[in-house]
């Protein structure tokens, strides 16, 4: 007989069951089984609660930390930042990831256009009301040619990694050929810091909001929510977001996801994500396809936990 | 008094008479709500099933409650936070009432029997819950909604589905988690137990061919679509 004969034997002998049948009450279970985890939840709940974390705010970030807020401000100014260099849906600065000719994310295309000089630096500076000397920063700043541009913010980034937090939270840069930048930086830093750009980054076309793309980017591009992270067990290399604030079980569910990124080629590649994602809708389309996956679906025959499961039923057999 | 003008066993046209007869058909009353389950049915596994069931009623209840009273209200109030604390432990619980169903259903073979649509179902139901969860912790209001959202998003912008799953935008993710995803999720949850139902609990393998199972191929009585376990005896 071969494998495919055999398999459809066996298939069919697991249509009709013509032994014994047992009493049974299917609500009743149901009930039972709606108590009991009722009753688990309710014990987790009061033994342990749930975590809530506060959220960062921008204003938080530019007061704890304001040399980061600063420095990762004038990444988004020159367009090196990790948003400013992103790709799709964000920008074309790149194509973003890819495994070898399929580029889903370029293909995409950039459905939520973020320019972060204009979105989070200058257009938020308009809005800083009664300052005529950083309007006109700003102003020359626009005004001044490309290299120009980058000239002051390559000098100013310079200045950066020697600046120094003040105690009324201001920053002292070392002097250089950075044109308008300090000035801008200082209103900027300033504006972050009386809450300004937290609501400035939410305005869109109409008066209500739900969209924190743009802050929680700008955030991102930052230091404060990896630090937050690390304290939290949260980073990539700590097994990421499946992991929760606290001593919580999290998305465990997420370990097979999270896993690839721990391996190689998977933890060293560029293109780790849609690598993952491609593992994971195969594996994914396979779980769904067992029954029809040859070895796959034979494995459960072979290993006797089916004896285990069935013990009854073999001994009343045998 | 009977609704139907149409004498018992005369052919129809009616759409609406043709689909009550078909359910009717596949299940019956008493294989919808069945009062007998085959002797085979006796292990601790078989209760996973059901318990899954009963932490997704779990969910669905605290979630409503959550939903109610709207996505801020749980961090402000202690009421707000016991319900939340119920919906993040009832999802635990059914993550893990499902993944050691779906383990002993693989163990079990389930598929067999005509039964493959049983586990597909199963196995979706359990791949849509995942970003089901995940919209829920992105819709937290909270540090680790931030974190998640900002570390998640990149997975979904390489597969190019961050344009209509943005992860950033609370308003997306709060609809894909309160309306969208659950209503996926109890759509193939109630497939996967009518299906269930329709087909029955597999039966063991009898690596002896016990008397009790009939091979309808090598006898030539059922075709390959032929479904179901016979019902209890009367």
């Amino acid at each position: 007989m071969s494998y495919r004969e055999r398999h459809r034997a066996q298939d069919d002998a697991a249509r009709v069951w013509r032994g014994g049948y047992r009493p049974y009450d299917l609500v009743k279970e149901a009930t039972i089984a709606l108590g009991v985890v009722i009753a688990l939840a309710l014990l987790f709940t009061i033994l342990f609660s749930s975590p809530d974390e506060k959220p960062s705010t921008i204003k938080q970030w530019s007061r704890h930390d304001p040399v980061d807020f600063v420095t990762t401000a004038a990444t988004e100014l020159d367009g090196t930042s990790g948003t400013g260099s992103y790709g799709p849906p964000y920008n074309h600065a790149s194509d973003g990831q890819h495994i070898a000719f399929v580029r889903l994310q370029k293909w995409a295309g950039v459905s939520h256009p973020i320019n972060t000089a204009t979105d989070f630096v200058l257009a938020p500076l308009r809005a800083v009301p009664g300052q005529p000397a950083l309007q006109q920063a700003v102003t020359t700043y626009e005004q001044a040619p490309a290299a120009a541009q980058s000239g002051w913010t390559t000098a100013f980034e310079k200045g950066l990694t020697k600046a120094k937090a003040n105690p009324d939270g201001s920053i002292t840069v070392p002097a250089g050929s950075d044109g308008p930048l300090p000035t801008m930086m200082t209103g900027l830093l300033s504006f972050a810091q009386s809450g300004g750009l937290d609501g400035a980054l939410l305005t869109s076309r109409q008066f209500f909001q739900t969209d924190y793309t743009k802050s929680l980017l700008l955030m991102a591009d930052g230091g404060l929510l990896d630090s937050r992270a690390q304290v939290d067990h949260l980073l990539g290399e700590q097994w990421g977001m499946m992991n929760e604030t606290g001593s919580y079980p999290g998305q465990v569910w997420l370990w097979l996801y999270t896993f690839w990124y721990q391996i190689k080629p998977f933890s060293t590649s560029n293109n780790a994500d849609i690598l993952v994602m491609g593992m994971m809708t195969l594996l994914s389309l396979a779980l769904v396809a067992i029954p029809f996956i040859p070895g796959v679906r034979d494995l459960p025959r072979r290993v006797p936990i089916y004896k285990l499961i069935w013990r009854e039923h073999y001994r009343g057999a045998g | 008094m009977s609704t139907t003008a149409r004498p018992p066993g005369e052919p129809t046209k009616s759409w609406t008479v043709r689909v009550r007869e078909r359910a009717v058909e596949a299940l019956p009353p008493d294989k919808l709500l069945p009062d007998g389950q085959p002797t085979y049915v006796a292990s601790w596994i078989y209760v996973f099933g059901v318990l899954s069931l009963a932490a997704l009623a779990v969910l669905i209840g605290s979630g409503v409650i959550l939903s109610l009273k709207g996505p801020a209200w749980w961090h402000f109030t202690g009421i707000g936070h016991f319900f939340n604390s119920i919906h993040m432990w009832a999802v635990e619980l059914f993550f893990f009432f499902m993944v050691i169903h779906l383990w002993g259903k693989y163990w079990m073979a389930a598929w067999r029997g005509g039964r493959a649509r049983v586990w597909m179902t199963g196995a979706v139901t359990f791949l849509i819950a995942i970003p089901c969860a995940l919209t829920g912790y992105v819709s937290q209001q909270n540090f680790d909604a931030q974190w998640i959202a900002t570390q998640a998003k990149d997975a979904m912008n390489a597969a190019g589905i961050g344009a209509f799953f943005n992860l950033t935008n609370f308003g997306q993710m709060y609809s894909y988690h309160v309306l969208l995803l659950p209503l996926a999720v109890v759509g193939l949850v109630v497939a996967h137990v009518l299906l269930v139902r329709k087909h029955g609990v597999v039966p063991p393998f009898e690596p002896h061919q016990d008397a009790t199972l009939v091979a309808v191929a090598a006898t030539g009585g059922a075709g390959p679509d032929a479904p179901e376990t016979t019902g209890p005896p009367a």
